[in-house]
């Protein structure tokens, strides 16, 4: 096939794009520029698609022997990335900018781009794996359970997928390390990055301040009551215990966590632990990875966070939202976040979490 | 598979002369700047050279200054001419808007760190310098310029600059041109331009990288980038870089095969047009360097049209890219009026003496196809 292999300069993609080759495909490697004004070194974990970053994917490119450009998403990044991050939280939603990365860049603007130019696909370092069965090409969990990615790929449609190659997914992290060495990449110790790109700082708060103005209001009790001040609603995440600067006490002592956050007015609410927990939980926009859901209830798992744990649930697709009923109670559900069902391993689909209960 | 070169204004292949002249030159031993035998010989080496270069552009032996770049020719003189001028009160630089980033950022950077004023001349939809708004600025500023530089032929569309022109209207104000796409080229005489200042490069003529020289007039004194050892009359310190001077020497006194270059030109844009009627040719309508043609192909994006050729064998150009490699908006057609998005649909195919028939007759082969998946690719 001819691909285009995602290359950021790390080296897990450097790794997929020389497994590709490997694999006798005919491979372009691409770095996605995604920042206006990048800056020219990456410190630590924080950050990428620095100018240091572009420099350290074309190396790669050379030492594998592929041809290698860089593509401006700049533009396409900052409208449906950094935009969709910041509407998110203004209204009062806690969202995950990789998996919108991945939905609305790596797999849409660069996927497309590279179909029309006579590619049949995408290479990308994912730790994740596809599989051919009776339902086609089907999205699943990495060997590698510790470093698994399907959660930021659960937005992939059908389509999307069948044009994903992710050759990193049956091998931990330890080896693709090793295997870079080998093979002689520069990258093979640079360290993994973590935080948001787009906020190289790592102060998720501050840059939100900046963006969002800190207009301050109030944080009230189940029962309305003020009983303190917030410097921003949108810096608070539901289930947050710590930093919230209280004075008035709960009659027994107990502790407050935030219940809720509404931007319209402002407030943030807060509550008793046991105020949190929810048993289910419905989510707006659906996206199937294979087979549809359908109104028949089907017992799998729910993931919510990107390296959460998969808790055991029942779940449906009422018509609109997709629902999922938990077997077990859980603490602290913001919405925002992606709920990913699970059959095994398999990636069923996912849903923007809309409401809890 | 062919493998075919139309990027000949970026680099061009090293001549035969050349290559044989460095290859010698690199085998022999001597410091130019030492006085014994081998110093000597070395040097006489390097004057032989100087001579020849002088020669070429009509200009004395002692009016060239190597340097290691057409970039580093032009910063001594954009920046010598400017704290010169700025000794004596005049702090203003003046440039055109089709500058090669080699002029315009040392240009910004002398306003930004040094206190100059910078006034940019405008140009026409063909590329070439307003004349009247340049005497409008000489005649506004002119006892504050210290140096006008405007270069002698645009490297992205190769449009010629009236500099004949430029240096009778600015009298006893300093001109400096950046002639790096011009020698060889088309004819270049430093003597009759009546400049103070010209740079050039050695591998845009067959010679090698790492190697350019700054023709400056005689008597002109001006501060210098680099101190130490006191070479090249005290303005560009460094030892000699000998192998690379005799092979630029070399390069220069090659034939450039002109009317060729010219017909494949033209047989290329007649061609490309009527495949492609929509097509703009940039600068079409004044005189240009003979290998350099700049087309906008509308509905497309340059990078990607880049990526389809090289994939096709065919190595063209998009213009610059910045620093982070990111494809820009060339500022050259920007000026010439065109839109962001049009500026972002242009290629720049340059021949040079190698280029033949047969690399014209591929690359029109391989067009139509580029062109199709080009405009299915194109997002903006």
């Amino acid at each position: 096939m001819k691909l285009i292999a995602a290359m950021s300069g790390g080296v897990d993609s450097a790794v997929a794009a020389a497994r590709a080759v490997e694999a006798g495909h005919d491979v372009i490697g691409v770095h996605l520029a995604l920042a206006a004004n990048p800056q020219k070194y990456r410190s630590g974990a924080r950050g990428c698609c620095t100018i240091e970053d572009s420099h350290d994917a074309r190396r790669a490119a050379d030492v594998i022997g592929i041809p290698f450009y860089i593509w401006d998403m700049a533009e396409e990044f900052h409208d449906g990335v950094v935009e969709d991050f910041l509407a998110e939280y203004a209204a009062g939603r806690t969202p995950n900018p990789c998996l919108r990365c991945n939905e609305k860049i790596k797999f849409a603007a660069v996927l497309d781009r590279a179909r029309s130019m006579g590619f049949d696909g995408v290479v990308t370092g994912h730790y994740a794996r596809t599989q051919i069965s009776e339902n086609g090409k089907t999205l699943h969990r990495a060997v590698d359970h510790a470093k698994d990615q399907s959660y930021v790929l659960s937005v992939l449609t059908i389509e999307q997928i069948a044009g994903a190659i992710f050759p990193l997914g049956d091998t931990t992290k330890v080896d693709i390390r090793k295997e870079a060495e080998a093979r002689g990449l520069a990258v093979a110790q640079k360290p993994d990055s973590h935080d948001i790109c787009f906020v190289p700082s790592g102060d998720n708060a501050g840059w939100l301040r900046d963006r969002l103005g800190s207009e301050t209001g109030p944080i009230v009790d189940q029962d309305g009551n003020k009983i303190g001040e917030h410097k921003g609603a949108y810096t608070y995440t539901i289930g947050q215990r710590k930093g919230l600067g209280l004075t008035v006490p709960t009659a027994d002592g107990s502790p407050r966590f935030v219940l809720k956050i509404e931007p319209v007015t402002n407030t943030v609410v807060v509550g008793a632990r046991e105020e949190l927990a929810i048993t289910t939980m419905r989510g707006e926009r659906p996206v199937w990875c294979g087979p549809k859901v359908t109104d028949k209830e089907q017992a799998g798992f729910v993931q919510i966070r990107a390296h959460g744990a998969a808790l055991p649930c029942t779940y449906h697709f009422d018509g609109t939202l997709l629902v999922a009923n938990l077997s077990e109670p859980l603490l602290g559900l913001a919405t925002g976040q992606a709920m990913v069902i699970y059959d095994g391993d398999r990636v069923v689909g996912s849903a923007t979490i809309c409401q809890t209960q | 598979m062919p493998s075919i070169y139309v990027d000949h204004a970026a680099t061009t292949p090293m001549s035969p002369a050349a290559f044989e002249a460095i290859s010698t030159q690199l085998q022999v031993l001597g410091n130019p700047s030492s006085l014994h035998t081998h110093g000597r010989s070395t040097r006489k080496s390097v004057e032989d050279a100087r001579e020849v270069i002088a020669k070429q552009v009509h200009c004395l032996p002692s009016e060239v200054i190597f340097t290691a770049s057409g970039t580093e020719a032009n910063n001594i003189a954009l920046k010598g001419l400017y704290w010169q001028g700025r000794s004596q009160g005049k702090n203003v630089v003046v440039i055109s808007a089709i500058e090669h980033h080699a002029i315009l950022d040392p240009a910004q950077w002398l306003k930004d760190h040094e206190g100059a004023e910078l006034i940019t001349v405008d140009v026409t939809a063909d590329g070439v310098i307003d004349l009247v708004s340049l005497k409008n600025i000489i005649d506004k500023k002119g006892s504050e310029i210290a140096v006008i530089s405007i270069m002698h032929a645009n490297n992205e569309t190769g449009t010629l600059q009236p500099i004949s022109d430029v240096v009778a209207m600015a009298g006893q104000i300093p001109v400096h041109t950046d002639a790096v796409q011009s020698f060889k080229k088309i004819p270049l005489s430093f003597s009759q331009l009546g400049l103070y200042a010209m740079s050039l490069s050695a591998h845009k003529i067959g010679g090698p990288l790492g190697i350019g020289a700054l023709i400056l007039k005689r008597a002109v004194e001006i501060p210098a980038l680099l101190h130490g050892g006191g070479q090249e009359r005290e303005i560009r310190s460094g030892t000699l870089n000998a192998p690379s001077i005799v092979a630029f020497a070399a390069a220069a006194q090659d034939e450039y095969q002109i009317a060729q270059v010219i017909e494949l030109r033209n047989e290329f844009i007649k061609q490309v047009k009527e495949q492609f009627p929509d097509v703009i040719i940039n600068g079409k309508n004044v005189d240009r360097l003979p290998g350099i043609v700049n087309v906008t192909f509308p509905g497309t994006q340059s990078d990607t049209l880049l990526l389809l050729l090289d994939k096709a064998n065919v190595s063209a150009s998009t213009g610059s890219a910045c620093s982070a490699g990111v494809h820009e908006a060339s500022h050259v057609l920007l000026a010439m009026g065109h839109t962001q998005q049009s500026a972002q649909s242009s290629l720049r195919f340059s021949f040079g003496s190698t280029s033949t028939h047969d690399d014209l007759n591929f690359i029109l082969s391989v067009l139509p196809d580029v062109i199709a998946r080009g405009r299915a690719a194109n997002t903006k």
